[in-house]
């Protein structure tokens, strides 16, 4: 079985961004950035289904040449091959989700599995949008994932419990917290990583035009909290919330 | 030009998130000058759309039959497609629940435009409207514009306070269209079971984070739920340790809440998880470690291990 995971490069979510003073992004000195951890749960679940019967893992990223370091620790952890759309122009998820079929069309893999958002945006869109480009069946932030003969029955994380769906192959499938537990690392699989092969194309060379029509006017910073107060003991607590804060 | 409205639907009820997404069309029809619509599929549609009439939209369009009987993105998606091409919206706003997250980068995708997740509020641009959301776990609001022909947006619950009913008379019509072919299938619903009240409903919530350390500390949380009529609430961490089921998880990765109180028992305050509560109205921490991040949001902090401190509460609020 082919398996397309597509993977992002993101500033570490563990750090708290900056917004350059005119708005016009984030302050990038000084951040390291990291495959977004939604997509680690992807590539070892591709990982897992190519090891149980067999197949490749491939991953696609789309943007600058640093993606490639991305490509490379996600090589490192269960990829068999890399794919990089190298752009520099700032990328919606529609054009991202065009790229990505665009790459899907030259691999025509059984299944795609994703990471349900990119931890820097958020915007959780370019798989389903992706699906619906390829009309495609679309399983979004799975917890489980059962492949059977040309079909995968998915159990989806929803708002108040799990529920399942059952969608014919090739499909989309986002990966959510509880899907695994992705692996670490190993040194020999890092050293293994960087003679992978990682094939580069352009957007042009992919006969893709970008549309670019999401355009992000400046960034501001979201309203800061009142500082609190410190108190000393459960009863403070208690009688501050009930005569003070009035919400017991 | 007007405004569609997708309404939730689960099991044949209306989820109340829709009522968020209607006053945020309230919002977007006075900055763009034009009015809205809503369209309820799923089994129960015509019932919904029935208690959807009192609320301003022109017409609520309603479809039940046995495609969209059980919310699918690749059926709601294909109905949604047919009526935004049928009625040629502008704008297009379901809640950014995880069926709206589903639902709308599908048709955004099917419509061929880009679309905005988590919108909080809109105001008039020099082309259009602008749209803000968050962005990097809530730390940055961005300001969007979209240039296709059709916006297409998730609306967080949290910013828009729900709208009622104004008692007005709006057309309730049939919308059927043929879907294609699927190739995808609902199986069923394993909803948790809880008599808690929902996080993303609830006035109170009272969230455990490692402080809380194992199934003891969690039961303590549970028994103050219950006192004080609360949800339950977690952060990833023990989510993780697989202590309470994920749809709990309060976070950039799980649920945004704005409660009237919001409980954190032994929750560091890690981005990720601030992201999901502070917009609260209050914020109340304990913790036992007085450095601990979730003090820079608290409105009120006590420095506490929580299993003494969470006994104590409990008998001081009984």
């Amino acid at each position: 079985m082919k398996i397309l995971v597509p993977v992002r490069r993101v500033p570490n979510p563990d750090v708290k961004v900056r917004l350059m003073k005119d708005g016009s992004g984030i302050d990038t000195e000084g951040v390291n950035f990291l495959l977004n951890p939604f997509d680690e749960f992807a590539i070892e679940q591709a990982a897992q289904i190519v090891e149980s019967s067999e197949g490749e893992v491939v991953l696609v990223s789309v943007g600058g040449a640093d993606c490639e370091e991305t490509l490379r620790a996600g090589l490192a952890v269960g990829g068999t091959r890399g794919w990089l759309v190298e752009t520099d122009a700032t990328l919606d998820s529609a054009d991202v989700a065009t790229l990505l079929a665009a790459v899907y069309k030259e691999e025509s893999p059984d299944l795609v599995i994703a990471g349900k958002q990119s931890v820097d945006t958020d915007n959780n869109q370019a798989a389903q949008m992706l699906a619906a480009k390829l009309g495609l069946p679309q399983a979004c932030f799975a917890y489980k994932v059962e492949l059977g003969d040309g079909k995968a029955t998915v159990e989806r994380e929803i708002d108040g419990g799990l529920e399942v769906k059952e969608v014919d192959l090739p499909a989309v499938i986002t990966a959510d917290l509880r899907l695994n537990q992705p692996r670490y690392a190993a040194l020999p699989q890092i050293m293994k990583a960087k003679r992978k092969e990682i094939k580069k194309s352009s957007p042009a060379e992919l006969g893709v035009e970008l549309a670019s029509r999401t355009k992000v006017l400046g960034l501001i910073e979201p309203e800061a909290r009142a500082a609190g107060q410190i108190v000393g003991s459960v009863d403070e607590l208690v009688e501050k919330l009930k005569n003070e804060a009035k919400v017991l | 030009m007007s405004i569609l409205v997708i309404a939730e639907l689960r099991e044949s009820e209306l989820k109340s998130a829709t009522f968020s997404v209607i006053a945020a069309a309230k919002v977007l029809g006075e900055v763009a000058g034009c009015g809205f619509d809503i369209l309820a599929a799923g089994a129960g549609g015509a019932a919904v759309a029935d208690q959807l009439k009192g609320y301003g939209a022109g017409t609520v369009y309603f479809s039940e039959g046995a495609e969209v009987a059980d919310y699918t993105a690749e059926a709601h998606g294909a109905l949604a497609k047919a009526l935004v091409g049928d009625k040629g919206y502008k704008y297009v706003m379901a809640a950014a629940t995880t069926t709206g997250k589903d639902l709308m980068p599908r048709l955004a995708g099917l419509l061929d435009e880009a679309m905005i997740s988590d919108v909080i509020g809109c105001e008039k641009g020099d082309g259009g409207v602008v749209y803000l959301r968050p962005m990097y776990a809530g730390n940055a609001i961005a300001k969007v514009v979209l240039s296709g022909n059709v916006d297409l947006m998730t609306v967080r619950e949290t910013a828009f306070d729900p709208a009622q009913d104004e008692g007005s008379a709006s057309g309730v019509e049939q919308f059927d269209a043929d879907l294609g072919e699927l190739k995808a299938r609902f199986i069923e619903f394993r909803l948790t079971k809880s008599d808690r009240p929902s996080l993303t409903e609830a006035s109170v919530i009272i969230s455990a984070g490692r402080g809380v350390k194992d199934a003891e500390g969690i039961a303590l949380v549970e028994k103050l739920a219950d006192q004080l009529g609360a949800a339950m609430g977690a952060s990833r961490a023990v989510v993780d340790e697989g202590l309470v089921p994920n749809d709990l998880q309060v976070g950039q990765t799980g649920k945004i809440v704005a409660p009237d109180l919001y409980i954190a028992c032994g929750i560091s305050g890690a981005i990720q998880h601030v992201a999901g509560m502070k917009d609260s109205k209050v914020i109340v921490a304990i913790n036992k470690d007085e450095e601990a991040p979730i003090f820079e949001v608290a409105d009120y902090g006590l420095v506490a291990d929580f299993a003494k401190a969470g006994a104590e509460l409990l008998e001081k609020i009984k």
